[in-house]
């Protein structure tokens, strides 16, 4: 297929970016009124603020005096970075586990899987808080048994989903590999880490960022453990300053850029690596 | 799959595989889920406050799912919802994926773009499309009426729009999620195939019919069973934009009217119940999903 211009190439490239626009539109609107003086939000807001014509920076400098986003952003780092780990390591044994072994209770095994998609995390939080209260971890005031109390069911939580789409992956690669290395003498441990795990790299890679990005957006389970403001993780932080900005629509806009920004950032570098993950799995090549 | 193959006639190492995740699970959901049950059945009145014995009789809050007509309003929004979701956002992705394995330039910032949304948190995202719906003035009253669409600024929040209101940002979100899981499942389908289906003389549209599809019906399946999962625990953004059943009780989903019971209103067992009833909805619809899309010979 040459470089050719088709009309077909052309409604393809259109198609997408409609989708593309509305994606990204919104955020850059956003941006335009974090900079934007106070109360022209609400008249014109499809400018570009230019100094001397609406520009201000008031809208930062308000948000990063009265909010502390240095100690935000760590607190959740810590939470969901452990979280990823601990759900990759998990959920790769068990959906491998799950897929090649053939036993009596592997049907009941993927049902409890499937089932345990279902709960929502309402119906399970209270429960599990009154556990970890009787443990001492949540609600003891120590900040690092905070977290833990936050850890522990977000993994719960992101498991099941991990383990479905792994699941998923590792029944495409194919058995011969695993065969011919067993007939070689690799053990089932040395197989599962040396062909299984390069050959679903790519799902892994997904699995890991979606756990992540859950465990870093999720709102419900850190609003219940995480009380006292030096716990506080960034969308506690964004959640207080939307009950308390009021009807200032530029320190809001400013807020949310600021969370935004730095998660972008991230979402930029890693993207390179999500792509390699999802082109060159090694399952194609 | 071969189920006879040698490697895994040794059973030992499935302990390893399975038992970590699995207590994982049992400590942290299947343990509070069922005690759960034990206490939409009980009379619990906060959420610090232990379990009064049963309730009289036992099935109270059963019952009182049939004659509630805020559950109603919320069952019904969040039918809508799943519907809504299963139709457009994994259809939009499924063509955006369609689309995004066709082409060759331009594909890596397509991805990049549409994964985007789902970076941003549920709150962040809140926050945003409360300035975009923002009565009168807000972004979307200013462009239709600087378009001159409308001549006057529509309440989008309330009784008449609320539903679009609320269900298109839900949509617009996730909509990057199938996209990525679909197109790593196109990527997974070997290129070898695709050749000799065009020596064959098959293409275009022919392809995606009879090779992709068929091939990306586990992948599809799986999204689906996400899809309804996911519309049915929906919470974050309709609490943050609509808060508790805005407008005038129209506005419940199933997830925000189960958490206002529980925690503004300290009916914990009565929210026990409606999630009981999320749970068992999720599992016939993923059921009835399943039936109908996945391949026999699987589980």
């Amino acid at each position: 297929m040459g470089r050719k211009i088709t009309p077909a190439k052309v409604c393809t490239y259109g198609a997408l970016t409609v989708w593309a626009l509305t994606t990204l539109y919104p955020f850059v609107w956003v941006i335009l009124n974090s900079f934007r003086e106070k109360g022209l939000i609400r008249k014109d807001s499809f400018s570009i603020p230019l100094p001397g014509n609406g520009f201000t920076m008031d809208n930062y400098i308000k948000a990063m005096e009265r909010f502390d986003f240095g100690n935000a952003y760590l607190n959740s780092l810590i939470v969901s970075v452990s979280v990823t780990i601990v759900v990759v390591i998990l959920a790769g044994l068990a959906a491998y586990g799950l897929v090649r072994y053939r036993f009596k209770l592997r049907g009941v095994c993927y049902s409890l899987i499937m089932a345990g998609m279902m709960f929502p995390v309402f119906s399970t939080i209270i429960p599990v808080f009154r556990m970890e209260a009787a443990w001492h971890i949540a609600s003891s005031g120590n900040r690092w048994l905070s977290l833990l109390a936050v850890i522990l069911p977000q993994i719960a939580g992101n498991l099941c989903f991990a383990t479905i789409v792994l699941m998923g992956f590792i029944e495409s690669v194919p058995i011969e590999l695993e065969e011919s290395a067993y007939v070689d003498g690799c053990h089932v441990f040395q197989v599962y880490f040396h062909i299984i795990m390069p050959a679903a790299k790519s799902s892994f890679a997904t699995v890991a960022i979606f756990s992540f990005l859950w465990s870093y957006n999720d709102l419900f389970t850190q609003n219940f453990f995480l009380r006292v403001p030096r716990e506080k993780t960034i969308t506690l932080l964004l959640n207080e300053i939307s009950s308390q900005a009021g009807v200032d629509y530029g320190l809001m806009a400013a807020s949310v850029v600021l969370i935004v920004i730095p998660v972008l950032a991230v979402y930029v570098m890693l993207q390179k690596h999500i792509i390699k993950g999802l082109t060159a799995g090694a399952i194609k090549g | 799959m071969n189920s006879s193959s040698t490697l895994y006639k040794k059973k030992g190492p499935l302990v390893v595989f399975l038992v970590p995740a699995f207590l994982f699970l049992i400590l942290y959901l299947y343990y509070p889920f069922l005690q759960n049950i034990i206490n939409s059945f009980s009379d619990i009145s906060g959420l610090g406050s232990p379990a009064q014995g049963l309730n009289d009789p036992w099935w109270t809050n059963y019952a009182q799912l049939f004659t509630d007509p805020k559950l109603r309003t919320a069952l019904g929004n969040t039918v809508i919802l799943t519907i809504c979701t299963v139709v457009f956002q994994v259809g939009i992705a499924l063509i955006l994926a369609l689309l995004v394995d066709s082409i060759r330039v331009g594909a890596q910032l397509f991805r990049t773009l549409y994964f985007f949304p789902i970076v941003i948190s549920a709150t962040a995202l809140g926050l945003m499309f409360n300035l975009i719906f923002l009565y009168p003035s807000g972004m979307l009253n200013q462009l239709l009426i600087g378009l001159g669409i409308i001549s006057e600024s529509v309440d989008w929040k309330g009784s008449d729009h609320f539903l679009a209101t609320m269900l298109t940002p839900v949509m617009w979100q996730y909509v990057g999620f199938y996209f990525v899981i679909l197109v790593t499942g196109l990527n997974n389908i070997p290129s070898d195939l695709y050749e000799a289906a065009a020596l064959d003389g098959c293409v275009g549209l022919d392809k995606v019919r009879y090779i992709t599809l068929p091939l990306l019906r586990n992948v599809l399946c799986t999204c689906l069973v996400l899809a309804i999962t996911g519309a049915l625990k929906v919470f974050d953004l309709p609490w943050v934009m609509f808060g508790a059943g805005m407008p005038q009780n129209q506005g419940w989903l199933t997830g925000t009217y189960m958490y206002d019971q529980t925690f503004n209103r300290g009916n914990v067992d009565y929210g026990s119940a409606i999630a009981m009833l999320i749970v068992v909805l999720g599992v016939v619809l993923s059921n009835v999903a399943n039936r109908v899309f996945k391949p026999r010979n699987d589980l």
